[in-house]
């Protein structure tokens, strides 16, 4: 295992990160901002309280996720994209590291971004509305796990896209309206019949779900449940990388 | 002589289905300076590539220090460092870090000091805190460079390193390579200056169309490249070479005469012909030498090549 590489990756990885510290910084806290005050006050006044929970406090998991699924993302695909855009991938493919020690270097680094916004907005959260984690260390696990699945999967899509508009489509495509419409506003239950027989095919449902159960102790699914679903979707997406990894799909030609 | 590279009926084919390199054998001796010449798309650039792992070969196989490239690629990559032709550097970064980072890549653990030494022998040492953007290009190509050293490698790819770098700069190069070359590194460039190729190879590869035309020691091929010609324009034309002139190598080209000579033999016989013109009353309006190009021997090695098929 060639750890020094695995730690230059990282680090050079977060370094573009603490270039643009500020700006990673203060967008997430004016988003969320905006998102307290248009569904929190605004519509959540005529809301009076979702499972026992208030409006403006039940928002704040799923808000956390909106961010983070789409910044792990990102980050991730644009991450593993940017050196095979400007051509410097020729030094990781002439390196003496594994595919493995590649992915590791570029996912944590992307996951450790996402963790740090998902953190940035949970406490821009508590400025607005007033509430407890009832279980912390679930809380931090399932956030963690969030990151990093969804890192290995902007890995992925960083490594299939060949422009840039690829880049933007599936987060655009897919990503986002996922994440909206698995509940990260609403409860599932609220929800007609049909819709939430609908709504259960889509796999961020059961992500929101637990992470929301780990503040609140409820959940629209079982939290098993919701373990399952992430397990099997970060090891689709570590099949998936193992695959990109034996062919050099798209890296190597 | 012991074998660092070792290069075994290489065939490469890229997805569109051409094949840029064709059973190419190619054995690289620990410690020797090689230089590959040939014309744009021969694929020099492609066999680079292939030996360092950027692409795949089709066929054939590649060992580095005797460890194949791609089932021990840890063992071989180790030893190897590139100088790719494009200057391809993140922008926004700074000099120092991406030296780092790329020291970092090869599982060398930090050493400054050693970097410090690379950048100055690179006359980047000043420019180590500037970002990437803010260079000129020849720097640029110097942090690639820096680069390829910042892992101590003992074999060292250079793709045209010197393309689009001053002259000064270019002899501060040579030196860089000579001194390599001191400390046992082994060097296979590519270059389009004959006048590179000559001053620091100690062996010369042709190669063409994919193929491997020729791998001569430098000192030969430069006496068989060394042919030079002198014309000589003159005031009234002539129809028979005149008898004072019976021992030259001459023939009567236009207005004037064409005279074939050897660079590389102590006397070239210029000032004779020159005396012995003057002696059979030809005047003499203009003279021009020229060398047979680089270029012009590729294509006499091919079209030598395609004859013998
Ligand atoms: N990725 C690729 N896909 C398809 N063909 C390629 C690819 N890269 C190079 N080629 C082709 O392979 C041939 C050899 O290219 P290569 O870059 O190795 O040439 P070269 O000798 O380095 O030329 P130059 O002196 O211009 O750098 C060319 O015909 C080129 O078009
Ligand atoms: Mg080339």
């Amino acid at each position: 295992m060639n750890l020094q590489a695995i730690r230059s990756i990282y680090l050079f990885e977060m370094a573009r990160f603490f270039r643009t510290l500020m700006q990673s910084f203060i967008s997430p806290v004016i988003s969320t901002s905006l998102y307290f005050v248009v569904f929190g006050t605004a519509i959540g006044s005529r809301i009076e309280s979702v499972e026992g929970v208030g409006y403006g406090a039940f928002i704040v998991p799923g808000l956390i996720m909106l961010s983070v699924m789409t910044q792990a993302t990102s980050n991730a695909s644009f991450g593993i994209y940017f050196p095979k855009f400007i051509g410097t991938i020729y030094e990781l493919l002439s390196a003496p590291v594994s595919f493995l020690e590649i992915t590791v270097g570029y996912v944590g680094a992307a996951a450790t971004k996402a963790m740090f916004i998902g953190i940035v907005i949970l406490a821009t959260s508590f400025l607005f509305v007033d509430f407890t984690i009832q279980h912390p260390l679930a809380m931090i696990a399932f956030l963690t796990l969030t990151c990093l699945s969804f890192s290995l999967l902007g890995f992925i899509i960083g490594i299939w896209a060949g422009n840039f508009e690829q880049l933007q489509l599936i987060p655009l495509l897919i990503i986002t309206p996922l994440v909206f419409l698995g509940g990260s506003f609403y409860s599932v239950s609220m929800l007609p019949p049909i819709w939430q027989t609908i709504t259960m095919f889509n796999p961020v449902v059961y992500l929101i779900s637990g992470f929301r159960w780990s503040f609140f102790g409820t959940a629209d699914v079982s939290i098993g449940l919701s373990l399952f679903a992430i397990t099997v979707f970060t090891g689709i997406c570590l099949a998936v990388i193992a695959w990109i990894f034996r062919t050099g799909w798209r890296i190597r030609q | 002589m012991t074998t660092i590279v070792d290069v075994c009926g290489l065939t490469k084919r890229y997805d569109g289905g051409f094949e840029a390199l064709k059973n190419v054998d190619l054995s690289i001796a620990q410690g020797e300076i090689i230089a590959l010449l040939g014309p744009n798309g021969a694929g020099k650039t492609t066999l680079i590539s292939t030996i360092c792992g950027i692409t795949r070969a089709t066929e054939g196989t590649v060992t580095i220090g005797g460890h194949d490239n791609v089932t021990e690629f840890r063992a071989a990559r180790n030893l190897v460092g590139l100088v790719p032709q494009e200057i391809n550097l993140e922008p926004f970064e700074k000099v120092i870090n991406t030296v780092r980072f790329s020291r970092g890549l090869f599982g060398k653990a930090p050493n400054d000091a050693y970097l410090e030494k690379v950048l100055r022998s690179l006359s980047l040492w000043d420019k180590k805190d500037s970002k990437i953007m803010e260079l000129s290009g020849g720097m640029k190509r110097r942090v690639l460079i820096a680069k390829a050293l910042s892992h101590e490698p003992r074999v060292l790819f250079l793709d045209e390193p010197t393309a689009g770098v001053d002259v000064e700069l270019r002899k501060d190069m040579w030196d860089v390579v000579a001194d390599l070359k001191k400390d046992g590194v082994t060097i296979i460039l590519t270059t389009h200056y004959i006048e590179e190729a000559e001053a620091i190879a100690d062996r010369i590869g042709v190669i063409a169309k994919g193929e491997i035309l020729l791998v001569e020691n430098k000192d030969d091929l430069m006496t068989r490249m060394g042919q030079k010609t002198l014309k000589v324009d003159l005031a009234t034309p002539v129809t028979t070479i005149p008898d004072v002139l019976k021992d030259y190598d001459l023939v009567i080209e236009g207005d004037g005469l064409l005279y074939s000579y050897d660079t590389k033999t102590d006397r070239t016989g210029i000032t004779g012909l020159l005396a012995d013109l003057q002696k059979a009353g030809l005047k003499m309006t203009d003279l021009q030498t020229r060398q047979s190009s680089l270029e012009e021997i590729f294509v006499s090695l091919v079209a030598q090549r395609e004859d013998a098929a």
